[in-house]
């Protein structure tokens, strides 16, 4: 097991750059996940880490050693590809041999590993079998298996989860949060679903752009976000992002919303006139008399709790609501928020 | 009426028709002719009468045309490996990212475009006893002091005509080993080398495995060409020298219509079927049917 650093790594194919200058450092045993949209260059970091593109700049280390120049076979990870990456033309149990196979390990000592990862991970009955012979959920503990039979100092992911199907996903969710919590490998995962992400890290790394947009624990991205791309980003349904402005009043500074609701706004005195962008999670809107106009739209109930889709002032929200209503489309209800974040409308950062 | 045009099954016949009549008329009465003329003494201008094994028989005592199926065998089997050992090296080659990329292919596939008989008469010139190329080109360099004389002597001829074929025979299987490669997902290279494969052992492991079904479909193409070649041959050597070069297809053509045993010649015609049919089941039995290919349904 070991820590893995990564300072100021960028990469460039050609002349377009599409990771700029990255510094994490992933702590030995720490379950990290890499999450963002499509394009934003967190699976080309994780393929730098292994070893599969070449590092235009910045160092990463794996336990305290420079892996730049190293090739992949000696950086001791192992990786768990999108589509398995499977050897179709092998059992099951010769894919997850094949790397001790190339080391020249001997018969015995294979069957020995293979049969514990085996065993983890349910497979046993599996081991003569041919990957298109098995369910894609059987496929991806193969891929998984053939990873920890080489006992590495990392586990790498790349977006191991989305062939699966909805239900399959959050089964394997929670086996590979169960394996890292019983194999403890630093394990560095790459996806972009943010349910995934908040589900299984120790530590989240929020990319966008080529560029991280904060690190930290889950909870606290949720709570403490550090700008608009990561309030928007974690979090399901999305915040909402609503405008107001800032103003003095006797009681402290306040956030003016759309239709003259007046909110408790925790800033400084200088930043009185300024546009803000008020952004509040559905969980904390709540239907009360005291608060902003809004227009129902589409009422979603989901059992536990309910959806409801409105207008405020020609801006889409959705609150999220325990208690049961009645609600019919273009009825007016009002919606308070009990917990707002403020965000600069230029620069997205927090206030 | 009506109903009729519905019916899957006779829908399904009516489309079958029109090929079905073409393989007959142009494929199946053919072939069957020629089964039928080598059990017969059938010469140019009279219709043969049954003779049964006769011609076979006359055949397996007759020098010339055990020649022409040793010289069938050795042309299929030197001009099949090394057009497979040429092709899969062009074809990997192909693969990696070389600049003017689709350009090179294009290139590649000319040989195979070109009419067999262009290039048969452009190899012709090559191997010309006095105007060759090869020959004035080794003088030039001083490699040589006289002039090889490529389609005169038996074992040169075999060889030239060999070479002929390999060039025109390589582009398809490079091809088509090329179209094999580029299924092979790029991941399990990935994982192969994660997993610690030098490029040796992930071409022996990995590509090569994953590539023999294709392989398996493409030589069993490049040897039945071969095995038939007879464009090659005749515009080349006509058989000659003494007999050095001939095929089975060559002999078989020279006995039937330019000898006019019509009969013999399709004795000797027919005789490659079995050699034929025995390469199709190597490689449908050998090669292609694989387990992992076979999958057997997801549980």
């Amino acid at each position: 097991m070991a820590a893995v650093t990564l300072k100021g790594v960028f990469k460039s194919f050609g002349s377009t750059r599409v990771v700029h200058g990255v510094d994490i450092r992933i702590e030995d045993g720490e379950f990290c996940v890499l999450v963002g949209p499509s394009g934003c260059g967190k699976s080309t970091l994780l393929r730098m880490i292994a070893g599969l593109e070449e590092i235009s700049g910045g160092e990463i280390e794996i336990g305290g050693r420079v892996v730049n120049k190293v090739p992949p076979k000696e950086r001791d990870i192992a990786m768990v590809f999108q589509n398995y990456a499977l050897y179709p033309h092998m059992t099951v149990f010769d894919n997850m041999a094949f790397s001790m196979k190339l080391a020249g390990e001997s018969r015995e000592k294979m069957r020995q590993r293979v049969e514990v990862a085996a065993n983890i991970l349910g497979l046993i009955e599996y081991l003569d079998r041919y990957p298109r012979q098995l369910s894609g959920g059987q496929r991806q503990r193969v891929a998984m298996g053939r990873a920890i039979v080489r006992d590495p100092q990392v586990f790498l992911f790349d977006e191991p989860l989305s062939n699966l199907d909805a239900k399959l996903r959050v089964q394997m969710r929670t086996e590979i949060k169960e394996l890292h919590q019983r194999l403890t490998t630093t394990s560095i995962y790459v996806t972009h679903d943010q349910i995934e992400a908040m589900t299984m890290a120790d530590k989240i790394v929020v990319m966008n752009d080529g560029k991280t947009e904060q690190i930290g624990t889950p909870l606290e991205l949720y709570d403490n976000p550090a700008n608009l791309f990561v309030a928007g980003f974690i979090g399901s349904p999305a915040m909402n992002f609503l405008n107001g402005k800032l103003i003095r009043s006797e009681a402290g500074m306040q956030v003016q919303m759309v239709d003259g609701l007046m909110l408790p706004a925790p800033t400084s005195a200088e930043q009185e006139g300024r546009e803000v962008v008020v952004g509040v999670r559905p969980e904390h809107l709540l239907v009360r008399s005291d608060g902003v106009h809004a227009e129902v739209v589409v009422v979603e109930p989901t059992g536990a709790d309910t959806q409801i889709f409105c207008k405020v002032g020609g801006t889409d929200v959705i609150a999220v609501v325990r208690e049961r209503h009645q609600f019919k489309p273009g009825e007016a209800i009002r919606l308070y928020p009990e917990l707002t974040f403020l965000f600069d409308p230029a620069s997205g950062k927090r206030l | 009426m009506h109903r009729l045009l519905e019916n899957r099954n006779f829908l399904g016949f009516a489309f079958m028709l029109p090929a079905g009549v073409l393989l007959l008329l142009f494929l199946t009465y053919p072939l069957g002719l020629g089964t039928w003329l080598g059990f017969t003494d059938a010469k140019v201008g009279r219709s043969g009468e049954w003779i049964g094994l006769d011609n076979y028989i006359y055949l397996w005592g007759d020098a010339v045309a055990r020649l022409s199926v040793f010289n069938t065998f050795f042309y299929t089997v030197v001009a099949s490996v090394i057009k497979f050992a040429l092709g899969l090296w062009l074809a990997i080659l192909l693969n990696q990212n070389i600049p003017i990329k689709s350009f090179v292919r294009a290139a590649v596939l000319l040989p195979f475009i070109v009419p067999t008989a262009l290039s048969a008469i452009a190899f012709w010139w090559i191997y010309d006893a006095q105007f060759s190329i090869i020959s004035w080109t080794l003088v030039k360099l001083g490699w040589i002091d006289t002039y090889i004389d490529f389609l005169g002597q038996p074992w040169a001829a075999r060889l030239s005509t060999i070479a002929a074929n390999i060039w025109r025979g390589v582009p398809f299987v490079a091809i088509c080993l090329l179209a094999g490669l580029q299924t092979i997902s790029p991941s399990l290279y990935e994982a192969a080398s994660i997993d610690g494969a030098t490029p040796s052992q992930q071409f022996w492991y990995v590509t090569l495995p994953l590539l023999t079904p294709i392989i398996a479909v493409v030589m069993t193409f490049s040897v039945l060409f071969t095995f038939t070649d007879f464009q090659l041959i005749y515009v080349l050597t006509r058989g000659g020298p003494l007999n050095a070069t001939h095929l089975m297809a060559t002999l078989s053509f020279q006995r039937a219509i330019s000898g006019g045993g019509l009969g013999e010649g399709a004795a000797l015609a027919t005789a490659m079927i079995p050699f034929l049919l025995a390469a199709i089941l190597f490689s449908y039995f050998g090669l292609q049917r694989r387990a992992w290919q076979q999958g057997g349904g997801d549980k």
